[in-house]
């Protein structure tokens, strides 16, 4: 079965929740929508305090080439635009929305019915993906329609369908698989026509074989979508991992997909691309997993951006006793929360709850060098030295080393036996390196 | 509610611990510590529960007195120094060379740079050649292998058959002996068998990679081989060279050592390289029978230069042409 | 005898040859220096610190004896008194520089900013910033890891273990700047040391509304203006909704201190005020 080459880990699986049906979470009384999505620009607000909005409508315009539009995911009345905590732990505008009924726009078509022909041109297409404020649901929450527009000299050629869901816990993208097999196939030739190729690859770990059979049972029904078992291993949901696995091919050092012709889309990003072009859904709702080994019943749920989490929490069985932390995302990149007044965005894949017993990290002790962080280092670095030249500011001496080309997937945290901190050194000597580059290239104009 | 912990991800560990890695090195010497104990009897408990009573001790004794650092006795790293020096010592050793090696090998090899994790080279390494070059004739009469021997330093002594090879003698032990450990030795050096099976067992725990033991077996195998075809009544058959003398039990548990091993799979071929060519080169034309200990030391020497030069092979790196 | 002999004379033949190769490579690759720079280097402190924005006392040494005249070369370590030994080396006049003094403008001690969740990682404030806000519900305040402290070369910093902030030493602080780079939520500022080390400043950077700020710490800055309209120097301003103090205008009257209603606004080393004031619950640093 094919994997990507290097590197990589096995933890355990945990995804409790796999084949739970998702259910629709209820409304809650307000809503506070991120103006901004994790990466790029926060969006101008389009709404004022006081303005009656619909679901579906645009509260908040792109600003910039990386930024997405934003639109309510309720009806009712904007209460205030004012800064509220995200799962970044800092605070970002957000608008603040009383719901009142559910009161959708028109133009949105809300039939059951799946419709398969799509007539738009390629530039039409990811047109309608920048206006329904479409970003990679993955997690990097990278707007879509940037990554769809191939810069010029390049020529994509294949477009990959990221099914993998690697983090142990989550099966957000699991359950959608199973149940809008036939939309995700759709979507996946819309986005083909989108960048011109002839060709799609979806890679899925094989810990889902019901979803590899749904899927492949539709792809059957269009040209050029072939679907590919993976060998489960983490971080193969990294687009470059993933790239290499399906195609072979590695992304250069410091270079995108495109550069080996290929783009990465996500399968829930898929999804809401059918419902943006074929339905006229804007981006206003998603398919989240809550689960932890003390939840009782965990399960998939469709949440409304912008619901805060404490409501998602009380409507699935409440916070478990014992939880010492929550994070939003997988345990492997994931983001701890301070508290749970933060409402979910758009990459917001998952709640997970971990019991007291294990939120605590070991003691830390003498690097022992047993080289295990090099060995499953999926990029090939040498993390045992990447943190020690962090920790001394040797900024130079990383740049060599390549820092910037950790995925920051933590497998070598993960993996050390003396509970070393690798990756959070690290990151914070990608930080300084990419300030030096940046500050270099200045100095350069 | 508890306050809520917030660290940076990854949230999960593996559960890995130094101690858990020291622990698997010890269950992988268990048979050869058996066949230890079947061939030297006495001698071979004695010298082994000395060995690592006093490095624990030692170990103890310097971090609560002298570095008056983190107390990191529990990560079980002291045992396997001290019985990865009894296993390279000669069952009849008397009691006071033994600490003298364990106090060498913990307070010289290890303590003095600071602890596990910075000692350049091996410490039971360092404890076993310090020994060899002070009390070489104690260190180099070994006993002779007799079932449940209840003998201790009157043992009955004969040559290791590498002592043999070097002096054109004709009692080589036979093949079958060789390989289940059934000849003159250090007590955990003797059984191939019984050092292959600990391998089996680390591998299968993925305590160390193939990558060096490999390396240097293979090398010395080749280069033997060489010699062999070349003159075969000179130079004994590769296979001999094999299961003789500390060869194994150096590839297999010495050289890999987390601290003093490289770090990169390209790294640990030429370290393992240097090592076979290190102790061929010794054994065949040095003056000591025996020269993995030096091989790995001095290669243990190389291991920074090597982590310095030698990287892994970086994903997407750019091939120039 | 004649082995001796030939020894004798080939190693001295070869420290002979190595000699005079030696002593033309320093001919040939000689660099001509000022010798001043080195008198100047002398003068200076020797702390490397790199206070005056030079990475080390020589290349300062050389930035002076180069430039024409000594404005804006200050070393911050050593004061007037090195500056004038400087100047009087080279001739040139020394600039006055006033004393400056790193100020910590957080009083979000445990006492006055709960904390609402518990960290558990590196400890490097670096790091904490990178990852989120902090602990207390305060995003903009002191976290308490201690960057400041490890980066004084002159052990002029430290965290105090009870109120977990960190507290400037007044006599071993050179106002070099190291901690001002270091602090990753810029809380720490060099001021005007002010006379008899007398400073008034805002002890808080937090840009949130009041509203918000006043649930989340006790002492925060709320941005109510009482102090920029009491002010009669103008040395008051008021930028997103946090009160900032000029050190160069403030003379020190003390009025802000006193109608501030969250005791924001620190003073220091002032003597004691007449009793009607009440000041029970200003937290003074002195450190
Ligand atoms: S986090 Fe970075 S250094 Fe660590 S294993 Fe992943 S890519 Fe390698
Ligand atoms: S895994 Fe940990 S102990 Fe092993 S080499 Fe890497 S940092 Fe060191």
């Amino acid at each position: 079965m094919k994997t990507f080459k290097m590197g990589g880990i096995h933890p355990e699986e945990c995804k409790f929740s796999a084949g739970k049906k998702t259910e629709v979470i209820s409304l809650p009384k307000q809503v506070v929508i991120p103006l901004r999505h994790y990466s790029g620009k926060p969006s101008i607000p389009e709404v004022a305090k006081g303005d009656m909005v619909k679901v579906g409508q645009l509260i908040g315009r792109a600003d910039g080439f990386v930024s997405a539009n934003v639109h309510s995911s309720v009806s009712g009345k904007v209460v205030k635009i004012d800064n509220a905590l995200d799962a970044f732990g800092y605070k970002n505008p957000a608008v603040f929305i009383d719901v009142i009924g559910d009161d959708w726009l028109e133009t949105i078509d809300l039939t059951p019915k799946v419709k398969r022909t799509c007539d738009l041109e390629s530039s039409e297409i990811i047109k309608k993906i920048a206006e329904s404020g479409i970003v990679g649901l993955g997690g990097a929450t990278f707007p879509t329609h940037v990554k769809l527009s191939v810069p010029a000299g390049k020529k994509a050629e294949v477009l990959i369908i990221n099914g993998a869901e690697c983090e142990p816990y989550l099966t957000c993208d699991h359950q959608l698989m199973l149940e809008k097999g036939e939309e995700i196939i759709i979507g996946i030739t819309i986005l083909m026509k989108a960048i011109q190729v002839k060709r799609a690859l979806v890679g899925i770990e094989a810990n889902k074989p019901d979803a590899i059979l749904n899927i492949e049972k539709w792809a059957k029904t269009v040209e050029g979508v072939e679907v590919i078992p993976l060998k489960v291993k983490y971080p193969q949901g990294s687009e470059k991992q993933l790239i290499q696995a399906l195609t072979g091919r590695e992304v250069p050092s410091g270079g995108l997909p495109i550069d080996v012709g290929a783009i990465v889309q996500n399968v829930a990003t898929t999804f809401a691309v059918y419902e943006a072009v074929q339905k006229n859904k804007p981006l206003i709702e998603r398919v989240i997993t809550v689960t932890g080994k003390s939840v009782p019943e965990p399960g998939n749920y469709w949440v409304r951006v912008g619901t805060p989490l404490s409501h998602v929490v009380e409507k699935t069985g409440g916070i478990p006793e014992d939880t010492g932390k929550i994070v939003a995302g997988g345990p492997m990149m994931g983001r701890a929360l301070p508290n749970l007044e933060i409402s979910v965005a758009k990459g917001t894949a998952a709640v997970l709850f971990i019991p007291s017993s294990e939120s605590g990290r070991g003691k830390v002790q003498n690097c022992i060098r047993c080289a295990k962080c090099v060995f499953h280092c999926p990029m090939g670095l040498e993390p045992y030295l990447l943190m020690n030249r962090s920790e001394k500011n040797l900024l130079d001496e990383l740049e060599q080393n390549r820092v910037m080309d950790c995925i920051e997937c933590g497998s070598c945290s993960y993996v050390c036996p003396s509970n070393r901190p690798l990756v959070d050194y690290i990151r914070y000597g990608k930080l300084k390196v990419g300030e030096l580059i940046r500050s270099r290239k200045v100095q350069q104009l | 509610m508890n306050k809520l912990v917030v660290s940076p991800s990854p949230h999960v560990h593996s559960g890995n611990s130094i101690q858990k890695e020291m622990k698997s090195v010890l269950i992988a010497l268990i048979p050869a510590y058996l066949v230890a104990l079947y061939y030297f009897g006495v001698g071979a408990l004695i010298v082994s529960v000395t060995s690592v009573l006093s490095c624990v001790l030692f170990e103890y004794l310097i971090q609560n007195f002298i570095l008056k650092g983190e107390k990191t006795i529990t990560d079980c790293s002291a045992i396997v120094t001290g019985l990865l020096l009894a296993f390279n010592l000669p069952s009849n050793l008397p009691i006071w060379i033994v600490i003298i090696g364990a106090l060498v090998a913990i307070g010289v090899g290890k303590m003095s740079f600071g602890g596990l994790g910075n000692n350049p080279f091996n410490p039971a390494l360092v404890g076993r050649v310090f020994l060899l070059i002070s009390f070489p004739v104690q260190m180099t009469s070994w006993p002779r292998p007799i079932p449940f021997n209840p003998a201790y330093m009157d043992a009955e002594t004969s040559a290791t058959a590498l002592t043999a090879l070097k002096e054109h003698l004709e009692n080589i032990p036979s093949a079958l002996d060789m390989f289940i450990g059934n000849m003159g030795g250090s007590m955990g050096e003797v059984s191939t068998l019984a050092l292959l099976l600990g391998f089996a067992y680390l591998l299968y725990r993925r305590t160390i990679s193939w990558h060096i033991p490999i390396t240097i077996l293979s090398t010395v195998f080749v280069m033997t081989g060489i010699f062999y075809l070349v003159d075969p009544q000179t130079y004994a058959s590769p296979l001999v060279h094999l299961m003789t003398g500390g060869l194994m039990l150096g590839a297999i548990f010495m050289a890999t050592d987390f601290v003093t091993s490289p770090m990169t799979k390209r790294g640990m071929f030429v370290y393992g390289i240097g090592i076979g060519v290190i102790t061929v080169v010794i054994r065949l034309f040095g003056s000591y029978p025996e020269g993995v200990s030096f091989a790995i030391l001095i290669m243990n020497a190389f291991t920074p230069l090597i982590n310095t030069y030698i990287k892994p092979k970086r994903f997407g790196e750019v091939r120039k042409k | 005898m004649n082995l001796i002999l030939v020894s004798v004379l080939s190693l001295g033949g070869i420290g002979a040859v190595s000699a005079i190769i030696l002593y033309f490579i320093s001919q040939k690759f000689q660099v001509e220096e000022d010798s001043r720079i080195e008198e100047v280097e002398a003068a200076l402190p020797g702390a490397n610190c790199g206070g005056c924005g030079f990475p080390g006392c020589r290349a300062f040494a050389a930035a002076c004896v180069k430039a024409d005249s000594l404005e804006n070369l200050a070393c911050p370590v050593g004061g007037m008194p090195t500056m004038e030994k400087v100047a009087n080396i080279l001739g040139k006049t020394a600039m006055p520089v006033e004393p400056l003094i790193a100020v910590v403008r957080c009083g979000g001690s445990c006492e006055h900013r709960e904390r609402t969740n518990r960290y558990d990682g590196v400890k490097s404030c670096a790091i904490v910033h990178n990852l989120y806000g902090g602990e207390t519900d305060c995003s903009w305040g002191c976290l308490g890891y201690g960057d400041c402290e490890n980066s004084c070369t002159f052990d002029a910093i430290h965290i105090n273990p009870i109120t977990l902030l960190p507290e400037v030493d007044e006599e071993k602080c050179t106002a070099c700047g190291a901690c001002v780079k270091a602090c990753p939520k810029n809380i720490i500022q060099l001021r005007k040391k002010g006379h008899k080390s007398r400073r008034i400043y805002v002890n808080c950077v937090n840009q949130d509304k009041g509203a918000v700020n006043k649930k989340v710490c006790d002492v925060a800055c709320i941005g109510c203006s009482k102090c920029f309209n009491v002010c009669a120097y103008d040395a008051i301003s008021i930028h997103n909704n946090l009160a900032y103090i000029d050190d160069k205008k403030c003379t020190l009257c003390r009025k802000c201190v006193e109608v501030c209603p969250t005791n924001s606004i620190l003073e220091l080393n002032f003597p004691p005020r007449k009793p009607k004031v009440e000041e029970t619950s200003n937290v003074v640093l002195n450190g």
